[in-house]
């Protein structure tokens, strides 16, 4: 194969080597950090995925070296290419702030924010995300929108009140499994993820919809109100499955193996796609081989507790901004608790003050 | 001056023989003895624009096109016209369907495209006929088929009809439409000109665009370019509507001023029952709505003209678009709050539903609307109102997020009184109208644009 040109791109004043090709959302995730643009359609894995939630936009405020016209709007980085000599601005533009919190409150007026009751609460990408760019309060003074209930089957269970419309199973079971059983129907905000007169999923493959699915749409009905996913530990695991790689996590409390998820990057995409088999019916200890704790540092809430050997993102805060942050207030000198120079990573467990006591 | 419609009254211009008598199909027989880049450079030449409301220039986006070698290369023709006021296309259609097929055949010579397109409203079911028996007439005459007049082009015409989505009159959306698939708009890029229908090179173009290119052919392009003014050459077609004595579709050669066109006997013959002119739309629904005072003059005070231009003069603080000719005019009894009120419940219901912004925005606003014109509105939807169409605007895959976003954004800059008078008397907005007001004067603009 011949040498892959390489282009430049500075992505809020951060300049990375990407392979010509390379979209600014996945330029940004070779840097890393609060530089990289949230996405919650787009998936590395499905081809043809992205482009429909705006989560990602980004301003690109010189085309290329060649061209350093601005692009006129703000274009989604999970579907745009880069070109050499590329300026893009993420965080550091106040254009891309406004429309980002824009598009969280869009796709939260008719989310029914049942997360005490929704199984995805604690690994949902949407409450990440209205975490970090909504706002506090709603300004939408109507009734939610509602569906009729779909039974699509004895594994997976469909809350279409909750679903964001990413198009991701749909991309899932195009891609991955022999027919496509379910699709959107209806346009507009009455669009629904629905199966053909009723059918029930069932595809040797088909249980992935589960794990691409970024909020709670698409839930597992065989840990249905069993538990909450951060009181759960997850383990990594694997078996000799004839269907898939057997490359699993288990999320176990004691002995108990309470669901098996495919494994998941630290972007929450799966590396590998599993079999029903291996994620509906193999639910006891004695079916696995265990490798040891899982290691999850994207996720805030999950990873409570599962500290040892965590990777930190790195922090670019500085450079992005061009100088060091002023803080309004420092909180360790008002705190015993997280000081800076003890890793919360080198603690067993969950942390406790005692940890933190300057004696220790 | 009539070009297109130059014998759109003879009777029986809808078959062959009468179009043929009348001069029809010269432009195929002028350009089968040009090559294809000739009648591209004439059609750039003659400074054609996009009728279908952008206005992007045809020969330019003809030239886009991606020729690699063995790819077939397809042309469609979007007759989806859905858009709210918006008819010239079906009276092309309707009344001179062989014009339309002339131009196709000399547009896939040009572009060198064997199967070509007309991808049809799904409500326009009897035009399909029409054009189905026009095809085969022209057919029977050895204008389609194999081996065209001898010249070794083999060009064949498809009519497919839509389902009766708005959203499949944009280009991408049409041409996954007529691939078979659900009606989502693609993300550009690729644009269609270099993967378009079936991942090959295709050019999508308004009905009224291909019909131009008869007589741009038969006249020339350098004769072409001298009617109009301007970058807005040739001619175009307007649908009249709404308060007006003769609402119709007219063409006009764009040197005519708005105030003559809405009110001399010619064209619309002025405002019924002697009322006055309160607020128009110049392109179809999606175009900002614009006052009288700044529809007849330029925030400037220069008179303003019906062309591409002008009607743009001042951006969408004080201007708005040609579009695709849509005229809608408004008497003094018309309510924009109401009329606001509709065309969100439009959008709301067209948008498909692929991206947030539209999909969650569009019912909001007809929400926030819906309780304005009934009289349970705040004084604070105005306002969330403004950054809601803003969010929207810009921040979409497809046109559609801001043509729902625009009409709502025009209607409170130019119109916020009424809106403010909605929420202060809700009883009295139920009985009437606000009528004419002291609106946009001085013109607000608000500053968060």
């Amino acid at each position: 194969m011949s040498e892959q040109p390489k282009f430049k791109v500075t992505i809020d004043n951060i300049t990375v080597e990407v392979p010509a090709g390379t979209t600014i959302l996945n330029a940004a995730r070779m840097i890393g950090g609060e530089v990289t643009p949230p996405a919650m359609c787009y998936y590395s894995k499905l081809e043809g995925s992205g482009g429909k939630c705006r989560t990602c936009l980004v301003e690109v405020s010189k085309g290329s070296e060649k061209d350093p016209r601005p692009m006129p709007k703000l274009v989604a980085s999970c579907r745009t290419t880069v070109m050499d000599g590329m300026e893009v601005k993420n965080i550091t533009s106040e254009k891309v702030l406004d429309a980002r919190k824009g598009v969280v409150e869009m796709l939260l007026i008719n989310h029914p924010l049942d997360c005490p009751v929704c199984d995805q609460a604690g690994e949902c990408h949407l409450q990440d995300l209205s975490y970090e760019h909504g706002a506090s309060g709603t300004r939408y003074e109507f009734d939610r929108r509602t569906f009729e209930k779909e039974d699509i089957g004895d594994y997976i269970s469909l809350h279409m009140t909750r679903c964001i419309l990413c198009y991701r199973c749909v991309f899932t079971a195009e891609q991955l499994t022999q027919r496509r059983e379910h699709g959107i129907l209806e346009r507009g905000d009455h669009a629904e993820i629905s199966t053909l007169l009723g059918k029930s999923l069932d595809n040797e493959f088909i249980g992935n919809v589960i794990d691409v699915c970024p909020v709670g749409a698409l839930t597992d009905k065989t840990f249905r109100f069993k538990n909450r996913v951060w009181f759960t530990k997850p383990v990594d695991a694997h078996c000799s499955c004839t269907k898939c790689s057997g490359k699993v996590r288990l999320w176990m409390r004691g002995d108990e193996v309470f669901r098996v998820t495919a494994r998941k990057d630290k972007w929450g995409e799966v590396e590998e796609f599993i079999c029903n088999d291996c994620r509906f019916h193999r639910k006891s200890v004695s079916d696995w081989t265990i490798e040891g704790p899982s290691k999850i540092d994207r996720h805030s809430v999950i990873s409570q507790g599962h500290y040892v050997g965590t990777k930190k993102q790195p922090v670019y805060i500085d450079k992005v901004i061009g100088k060091d942050p002023k803080l309004l207030m420092d909180i360790h000198k008002v705190s015993d608790v997280n000081r800076p120079e003890i890793e919360l990573s080198k603690i067993d467990g969950p942390a406790h003050s005692d940890d933190f006591k300057k004696d220790r | 001056m009539k070009v297109l419609l130059e014998h759109a009254h003879v009777e029986g211009i809808r078959y062959y023989d009468t179009y043929r008598k009348n001069g029809g199909y010269r432009a195929v027989e002028k350009a089968f003895k040009m090559t294809p880049d000739e009648i591209v450079e004439e059609v750039k030449k003659s400074g054609l624009r996009g009728r279908g409301g952008a206005g992007f220039p045809t020969g330019m986006k003809w030239s886009f096109l991606a020729k690699p070698e063995g790819v077939p290369r397809h042309l469609v023709c979007n007759a989806d016209e859905s858009e709210p006021g918006t008819f010239k296309d079906r009276y092309l259609m309707e009344f001179l369907p062989h014009l339309l097929i002339e131009g196709l055949i000399v547009s896939s010579f040009a572009l060198g495209c064997n199967a070509t397109y007309i991808y049809i409203r799904g409500e326009y079911a009897w035009i399909v006929d029409i054009l189905e028996q026009a095809i085969a007439e022209a057919k029977n005459n050895g204008w389609l088929g194999k081996n065209i007049l001898n010249t070794g082009f083999d060009c064949e015409i498809y009519v497919q009809r839509g389902g009766g989505a708005y959203i499949c009159g944009e280009e991408t959306a049409l041409i996954e439409s007529l691939e078979g698939k659900r009606g989502n708009p693609r993300i550009k890029p690729p644009f269609p000109a270099i993967q378009g229908v079936w991942m090959r090179p295709t050019v999508v173009n308004n009905v009224e665009t291909l019909a131009a290119v008869v007589p741009i052919l038969n006249m020339g392009g350098e004769a072409y370019a001298k009617i109009g003014v301007g970058k807005s050459t040739g001619t175009k077609l307007l649908s009249v509507c709404g308060n007006v004595n003769k609402p119709g579709v007219y063409e006009i050669d764009m040197t005519q001023s708005v105030e003559e066109f809405i009110f001399s006997d010619e064209y619309c013959g002025g405002i019924p029952k002697g009322k006055r002119l309160k607020a128009c739309i110049p392109g179809g629904s999606s175009v900002p709505i614009v006052p009288a005072n700044l529809l007849l003059k330029t925030a400037q005070g220069e008179t303003r003209y019906m062309n591409y231009e002008s009607l743009a003069d001042g951006g969408f603080a004080t201007g708005t678009m040609m579009g695709s000719g849509g005229f809608i005019v408004m008497d003094e009894d018309q309510c924009v709050v109401r009329h606001t009120m509709t065309l969100a419940r439009f959008y709301n219901h067209e948008s498909c539903g692929q991206c947030s912004p539209c999909r969650e925005g569009t019912g909001w606003m007809y929400k926030i609307l819906k309780n304005l014109e009934y009289g349970k509105g705040k004084m604070s939807d105005i306002d969330l109102l403004w950054d809601i169409q803003r969010k929207i605007e810009g921040n979409t895959i497809c046109p559609l997020g801001d043509a729902a976003a625009w009409p709502v954004a025009a209607a409170i800059r130019h119109f916020r009184d009424e809106f403010e008078w909605h929420v202060l008397n809700p009883d009295e907005s139920q009985r009437r109208n606000f009528g004419l007001a002291h609106y946009a004067d001085p013109i607000h603009v608000p500053t968060t644009a």
